[in-house]
């Protein structure tokens, strides 16, 4: 019960945004702050009282009993991880936009509802209630952008709403029919995961639904949305959009699509250059996105953009993750689903707010001029060790998922593993060449100091950038404290179906 | 020959006497005694009363469950009748409600009076099941409609909408009986059921054919279904607000619900099927046909317009789609479905028209730029109007979406065990996502542009408001709730069958 006031709390905090007096910027963001400390404390609290990881109703009551829809909210050790990742990056995203003096009021109700509904979409176990949770995060996201964005934010807002809209659009061509053919008694995500659909409507659903998720993880070659709705965004909300909304799509694929459909993972029994299942296709796609997200983020001069894009790189080994279907592969899918959750937040927080927002410019040759790292140090050393993580260094998050993925990759499709291991190098170099660039002044580049001077980092700053690192390197360290929980959920019978069918 | 019983008539019909009269009483007082003081307190005084009139009539309604069927279907009386009539109430207290604040004309008792036999016509179309009485109570309806479409007597646009209105409806009308006579000259009847069983039969007849698609094209003019929505956009603009909005949701209601019955009733027999890959002649292809041409032209066409009513005309071509769709299901299922979401979405309109009507008198007029920044100058006003908007693009948790999802679950659920009506569906969400863009550039205007400079903040009359914020927590509340409205259209449908 206790979990569901995660959702709870952050609508009533969106709500009682709302009735705050009009200019009231600081009272907001301690309301804000306050509301996703809470938020994260429940989740804490419940993480550390429920380590097994099994599945655990929280409220389950009916809600259209004529459908069969029930408001039925469950968490297992998956859904924990994200619930818990949700309020690391809820928490650090006020922390930087601590700096939002623009209509601040409506800016954090968009957020706690856009945090509430993200809550809601992990912790649904009937199909109904998550795809309702799902299409409400649509709403506060276009605004966040479009309101309080950057460069081109109408154009950036509206190319992800829409991106998203289609997206759920398919799921739910695919979840009405899938409720209809299973008899439409009951909209429950156990009830509908072992109705024995057949091969043929398998063979369908399957990759609609998939897509339809996948491309809120940014799965190439639908990923657009993701480098120009990350650019546009606001710091905060950009680190809520690759933090935790990539993920709904992610954790959309695992939990429903692959779930509910598993055979539409197996054979086609003819193969289509090379490719014999839609998990072929996927896993292809996904190496694509890995590597082609490196070496367009390699190129880049907008300082963000190479963040956009090492985020579409990022989900791609999420995505492989899953295709490899076997328990390595799929929890490390889930463990880099947190990583990059926390990594990418971080990389954002960087480049958005403390170099953007101070120095309103993006432009890689511009930042060089200034030799960042002597007039904010901190900027550059946080940004160092957010790229170390990024790239895969171990004692950081990222090193211990990529792994995890890498072998699983290796066992399901060795000859991808060899072209994910090129896109790894490539990650190395973007990276250093986004720190060299931005950070360090270019030997034979003529300094132009920044004009007035540039405000020192705020404590907020500081702090959000503490709790992001800390976290990357904790899990770093001892993935257990995840891995206890992400295993065992793999292993509950939900899972049945896919492991049965071609689980290696 | 069956002899009628007057007195249960008369009783039957208590309802609409009581709307009739109550109009008859508003004119007679406007006329009489209010005819010195200003308009505002003329429309509130005559709305309020026209209003007390229909709850009138809902009382009565509650109060007698009398079930009953007068010759074949001459008039009818069921729960599930009922509920559509206190439907239809309903719409019209808003929709008088909606009015008290308006000024646009001097006669205002007979607006009222228009109005309420506007209603009284709906509520006898929504209790027969017989073609002379459908028909006769349809021209009562149009006839009025016409009128209030044309009542600001100082705009030209009223005025032409009206015209247009009027033409083509006559033309419609032409088409309807033309069907009708046919109907009556194959089947020897003009109850719906009788003509059913007597058109029933392995091959269409030819006559039955031209029936069916003259009958499809009266119907779908009503309710504005492509290509029969040319009147749509300008009546959507020209009329005043009031009438603008009791055409868009009040007469949608009944509208839709004479042609589930004209077409699942009376057609009963001539189906077809309009499930891929075999496509059968029958009066549901020509339904599917209408139902796709709406819901592309109507959110392909909406994408461009730059006055909030003419897109909300649009918009409703796009809802009249869907809608069509349910019939196409024709089972207790798919009207349920129709119920809800024709119900909802007349809730939603009504919103938005009331929030257009506020913004219009201060503003001149409904021009998508005039809401630039309306969240400054009246937050409430803009917040609700983003709940209607958004309820009518069918985003969760408001009453639009459970509406469509109920919708395509009935629609595929309606042929078991076979996906053939699947294309339907498939057209109609990815048409959603398409009219997700121009509802979001609607708020866009309202929440991220700018006010005009020197914009004032939008003075909003405390009864409006209320209305505003009312329908704004009905319609989110059918959304979060929908059982609420749900389980009483279920036992309606289940008690009286289709």
């Amino acid at each position: 019960m206790m979990l569901a006031w995660t959702i709870y709390i952050s609508f009533l905090g969106a709500a009682a945004m709302l009735l705050l007096p009009k200019d009231s910027v600081a009272s907001a963001r301690i309301l804000a702050l306050l509301t996703a400390v809470v938020g994260f404390g429940i989740t804490l609290t419940y993480f550390l009282h429920h380590r097994t990881g099994e599945m655990l109703t929280i409220v389950r009551v009916p809600w259209v009993p004529t459908l069969g829809i029930e408001y039925h909210l469950a968490a297992d050790g998956i859904s924990l991880t994200l619930v818990l990742l949700t309020g690391i990056i809820a928490i650090t995203g006020i922390l930087f936009s601590w700096d939002i003096e623009n209509r601040s009021k409506e800016f954090f109700a968009f957020y706690l509802l856009l945090i509430g509904a993200v809550y809601g979409v992990f912790l649904s176990y009937d199909l109904f209630l998550l795809f309702v949770f799902y299409e409400i995060v649509i709403i506060p996201k276009y605004f966040l952008i479009a309101i309080w964005g950057s460069t081109r934010r109408e154009y950036g807002a509206m190319k992800l709403a829409l991106y998203s809209f289609v997206g759920s659009a398919m799921v739910l061509v695919g979840l009405i029919a899938a409720y209809v053919v299973a008899g439409a008694k009951s909209t429950s995500l156990s009830q509908l995961a072992h109705f024995p659909f057949s091969l043929h409507f398998q063979i369908w659903a399957f990759p609609l639904v998939f897509v339809g998720f996948a491309i809120l993880a940014g799965m190439w070659p639908l990923h657009t949305w993701a480098p120009t709705g990350h650019v546009a965004a606001p710091t905060a909300a950009s680190m809520l959009l690759a933090g935790v909304v990539m993920k709904l799509g992610a954790y959309g694929c695992l939990r429903v699509a692959m779930v509910l459909f598993p055979l539409g993972l197996g054979p086609w029994g003819v193969h289509v250059f090379g490719l014999g299942s839609w998990r072929d296709v996927f896993a292809l796609l996904a190496v694509i996105g890995i590597i082609y997200g490196a070496l367009v983020a390699l190129v880049q001069k907008d300082f963000k953009f190479v963040i956009g894009y090492s985020s579409v790189s990022h989900m791609g080994f999420v995505l492989l993750g899953l295709m490899t279907l076997n328990q390595i592969g799929i929890s490390g899918a889930v463990l880099q689903m947190f990583s990059h959750g926390i990594l990418a937040g971080l990389l954002f927080a960087v480049v958005g707010r403390m170099v953007y927002a101070r120095t309103h410019t993006r432009n890689l040759a511009a930042l060089n001029a200034m030799n960042l790292h002597k007039i904010i140090p901190f900027a550059a050393v946080t940004f160092i060790v957010a790229g170390m993580a990024s790239m895969g260094l171990p004692g950081f998050s990222g090193f211990v998922a990529e792994l995890m993925v890498l072998i699983g990759v290796w066992r399901a499709y060795p000859l991808l593993a060899l072209c994910v291991g090129f896109g790894l190098v490539v990650g190395v170099v973007y990276i250093w060449r986004a720190m060299q660039k931005a950070f360090f002044l270019s030997a034979g580049t003529v300094p132009a100091p920044p004009n007035p001077p540039l405000p020192p980092i705020t404590f907020p700053e500081r702090l959000g950038a503490v709790i992001l690192i800390t976290s990357s390197v904790l899990i770093g360290l001892y993935p257990q404290v995840l891995l206890n929980v992400i295993v065992p959920a793999l292993n509950s019978p939900l899972f049945d179906g896919l492991r049965k069918g071609s689980w290696q | 020959m069956i002899a009628i019983n007057d007195a249960q008539l008369l009783r039957l019909a208590w309802p609409e006497v009581i709307v009739v009269a109550t109009a008859l009483i508003v004119m007679a007082v406007d006329l009489l005694l209010l005819r010195g003081c200003n308009t505002r307190v003329r429309f509130s005084l005559a709305a309020g009363l026209g209003a007390l009139g229909c709850a009138g009539a809902i009382v009565r309604i509650l109060l007698a469950h009398e079930v009953a069927n007068i010759l074949n279907g001459v008039l009818l009386a069921n729960p599930l009748t009922h509920l559509v009539q206190i439907a239809l109430l309903t719409l019209t207290i808003f929709t008088l409600l909606l009015s008290a604040d308006s000024s646009f004309t001097q006669h205002v008792g007979e607006f009222v009076l228009l109005l309420l036999a506007a209603t009284a016509a709906m509520m006898f179309l929504a209790a027969t099941q017989d073609l002379l009485v459908l028909f006769i109570s349809l021209e009562l309806l149009s006839l009025s409609l016409y009128i209030l479409a044309a009542f600001d007597k100082r705009s030209a646009q009223s005025w032409e909408a009206a015209l247009k209105y009027y033409l083509f409806g006559g033309m419609s009308a032409a088409f309807l009986l033309f069907g009708f006579s046919l109907l009556y000259g194959l089947s020897n009847s003009t109850s719906l059921p009788l003509i059913a069983a007597a058109i029933h039969g392995p091959a269409l007849n030819p006559l039955l054919v031209i029936a069916i698609v003259t009958t499809a094209i009266g119907l779908g003019f009503k309710v504005a279904a492509a290509p029969f929505h040319f009147w749509a956009p300008d009546v959507y603009q020209g009329a005043p607000a009031p009438s603008a909005a009791f055409i868009a949701s009040g007469s949608k209601v009944a509208s839709f619900f004479l042609f589930f019955q004209v077409m699942a009733i009376g057609f009963a027999g001539a189906e077809g099927t309009a499930a891929l890959p075999n496509f059968v002649r029958g009066w549901v292809p020509v339904l599917a046909l209408m139902a796709v041409v709406s819901m592309l032209l109507g959110n392909l066409v909406a994408i461009r317009q730059s006055s909030l009513r003419r897109l909300l005309a649009y918009s409703a071509i796009a809802h009249a789609g869907t809608m069509l769709l349910a019939i196409v299901a024709h089972t207790q299922q798919g009207l349920a479905a129709l119920l809800y979401y024709v119900v909802t979405y007349a809730l939603a309109t009504l919103g938005a028209f009331a929030v257009i009507a506020v913004v219009e008198q201060q503003k001149g007029d409904d021009q998508l730029s005039n809401f630039d920044g309306l969240y400054r100058q009246s937050p409430v006003l803009s917040f609700c109007l983003a709940i209607f908007i958004l309820s009518l693009a069918g985003i969760p948790p408001l009453a639009g979406f459970f509406a469509k999802f109920y919708l395509f679950v009935t629609v595929l659920n309606a042929a078991p065990g076979s996906m053939g009506l699947l294309w339907l569906v498939i057209l109609s969400i990815v048409m959603s996502a398409v009219s997700l863009y121009y509802y979001l550039r609607v708020l866009k205007r309202v929440y991220v542009a700018a006010p005009a400079i020197g914009a004032v903040a939008v003075r909003t009359p405390p009864l409006s408001q209320a209305l505003v914020l009312l329908l704004a927590a009905v319609v989110v509340l059918l959304g979060c709730a929908p059982q609420l409205l749900l389980r009483y259209i279920e036992a309606a449908i289940r008690v009286s069958g289709l």
